[in-house]
């Protein structure tokens, strides 16, 4: 076996993997990554699982350093600059580590997580079939907490595997879809409609439970407190003061403040890529579409591994991805898979 | 022959969730249909369902949208809400220890001042409720219960407490509650139980189930910390009346 040591880490990172499910009736929560296309195009990378335990990477810097062998990783979610020692290491790709050696991640640009898996996934002792950290449960494997420096992740020595990237299609630029309820009808029409037409930006005091929006108050037509029933990961809660609060993976399993919209699966790691301040809207859709979009989100992920590539041909474009991650603005002139959340500008020239 | 029942309502929770409504209210009846619903789920299950979440008022399905749909889904639901499965085991009893009052329960004094009764009549009157589990919800092992007597329903604390402690034994509104984890609460705190709803590393994790049966006892502050170190080393506390 290997170790990564986590050399430095900001906050909001912890280890997760698809979540642990089945005892939600116990009031215990899913957990698991905020952007499963993240988690899933990392995992991909290094022949995992889809859903396997990996590093998600909130905003800020982190480092990672290989020690008592080398260690295979990749790189996905939110894109950063990424290097070890002066080697730039091109984002959506796979990279080994040598003994010794540290990758070096700098700021999330244009998104919030990062996902970095390892090859052979990180070793822990699964609760509820799950590594996800819930850290109110005392729950996660190997630290039951978010990650800290010093923190060493027990992992696989690298294969010496071939590296590889993955070509990810362009993120949509666009509204996050939602559907209406479950509790839309303690709303009358004019709440609905500005909740659907007014530009939100999610609030710094948001977390891995939730999102709270900034923008007009919502009115409720009865008030704001309902006899409490199930949440979903993407439930927009009202409450009382009407700034909505959209639940995430580490949410309550019930709530008592009206459910205004839901938003829905197949945006829902989109949505939580969404940076602090970045304006955004939400958008209507029928439950059919929904379904039809989440069919379709689901395909995306079965077929994750039909994208990778070998890393040779990706050598031409390898000066024009440095540029990118030099210049983040550069980024959609990029063909060879960069993979970037939508800016505020990109979301809001639909308007 | 059982009267005919109204049909629940089908709400959509996005595209991988329906909420099965069966009141706006907390209403016993209610609860018992949708803890009915939970066990035909349970009993017969439907291809899609990944989980069931019972709640006072509504049953939220959990489902793969992949493997089934709303309409098809929501048409099977409804089948079952309409003809409800019965109970194919006795109900469980617990009784659960409760060290009242003092550092163990804060609100104890303030909540007989706004009842007008003394502290030991608000004991007295706690003590003496028959509760079912109603929901288990929030955070992991906290158990909503429904049959708090009417002379103890008080509006919830104006200013919800960021922290509470673990075990804590509350009223709120027309509820009665079973806290495990310290946490934020807007309820009464009257006391502290030793039992643990949810332990990690023990057999069982979770302790109670929606629809088990709740009784509380009185015990010291000595018995309290006895209690206390016993659960702590996994042992369940409370005790297993019935089945």
């Amino acid at each position: 076996m290997s170790k990564l040591v986590i050399s430095a880490i900001g906050p909001a990172s912890s280890v997760q993997d698809g979540g642990r499910f089945g005892a939600q009736r116990y009031g215990l929560t899913p957990s698991g990554a905020m952007d499963r296309l993240g988690l899933g195009a990392a995992n991909c990378l290094v022949g995992n699982a889809l859903f396997a335990a990996a590093v998600e990477i909130g905003p800020f810097p982190a480092s990672f350093t290989a020690r008592e062998g080398a260690v295979r990783v990749s790189l996905s979610g939110a894109a950063r600059s990424a290097a070890i020692d002066k080697r730039t290491v091109a984002w959506n790709t796979s990279v080994t580590i040598a003994d010794g050696e540290t990758v070096t991640l700098g700021m999330a640009r244009g998104g919030s997580f990062s996902y970095l898996a390892v090859e052979g996934a990180i070793a822990g002792e699964p609760m509820f079939g799950s590594l996800a950290v819930n850290a109110r449960a005392g729950l996660g494997s190997p630290y039951p907490r978010p990650l800290q420096a010093g923190d060493e992740l027990r992992v696989a020595a690298a294969s010496g595997a071939a590296e590889c990237r993955i070509e990810l299609p362009l993120a949509v630029a666009g509204p996050i879809r939602v559907t209406l309820g479950p509790q839309n009808d303690e709303f009358g029409e004019d709440a609905i409609r500005q909740f659907l037409s007014s530009r939100w930006k999610i609030s710094a005091s948001s977390d891995r439970m939730g999102y709270r929006l900034e923008g007009p108050a919502i009115k409720h037509l009865h008030g704001h407190n309902i006899v409490s029933d199930g949440t979903v990961n993407g439930s927009i809660q009202v409450p009382g003061n009407g700034q909505p609060i959209v639940l995430m993976p580490d949410r309550g399993t019930s709530g008592g403040y009206p459910k205004i919209a839901t938003v829905i699966s197949a945006d829902f790691g989109r949505f939580a890529q969404i940076s602090a301040g970045t304006p955004f809207q939400f958008e209507a859709a029928s439950v059919t579409d929904a379904q039809a979009a989440a069919r379709k989100f689901a395909e995306l992920l079965r077929t994750l591994p039909d994208r990778l590539r070998g890393i040779e041909s990706f050598d031409l474009n390898i000066e024009a991805l440095q540029d990118a991650n030099v210049a983040g603005a550069a980024v959609n002139a990029v063909d060879a898979g960069t993979w970037q959340i939508p800016s505020a500008a990109d979301v809001l020239t639909q308007d | 022959m059982a009267s005919p029942l109204s049909p629940p309502r089908l709400l959509p929770s996005g595209d991988s969730a329906i909420t099965v409504e069966f009141s706006r209210h907390i209403d016993d009846a209610a609860n018992q249909r949708v803890l009915a619903l939970d066990r035909a789920v349970a009993q017969e299950p439907i291809p899609g369902v990944s989980e069931t979440v019972p709640t006072y008022r509504s049953l939220l399905v959990h489902y793969d949208p992949t493997l089934t749909d709303f309409d098809v889904l929501g048409k099977q639901l409804l089948e079952r809400a309409g003809h409800p499965a019965q109970h194919s085991e006795g109900t469980r009893r617990w009784r659960v220890p409760v060290a009242y009052g003092g550092e163990h329960g804060i609100d104890l004094e303030d909540v007989a001042t706004s009842l007008g009764i003394t502290p030991d009549e608000v004991v007295a009157r706690h003590v003496a409720g028959d509760y079912r589990v109603a929901m288990i919800g929030f955070t992991p092992g906290w158990s909503y219960l429904s049959g708090l007597q009417k002379s103890l329903h008080l509006p919830r604390r104006q200013n919800p407490r960021l922290s509470t402690p673990a075990g804590t034994i509350s009223i709120g509104g027309v509820q009665a509650g079973i806290q495990c984890l310290a946490g934020p609460s807007g309820w009464h705190l009257l006391g502290r139980t030793p039992v643990r709803t949810y332990q990690l590393h023990r057999d069982p994790i979770f302790l109670l189930e929606p629809g088990d049966r709740v009784t509380f006892y009185v015990i010291d502050a000595r018995t309290f910390a006895e209690q206390d170190r016993a659960a702590e080393r996994g042992e369940i506390v409370a005790e297993l009346t019935a089945i």
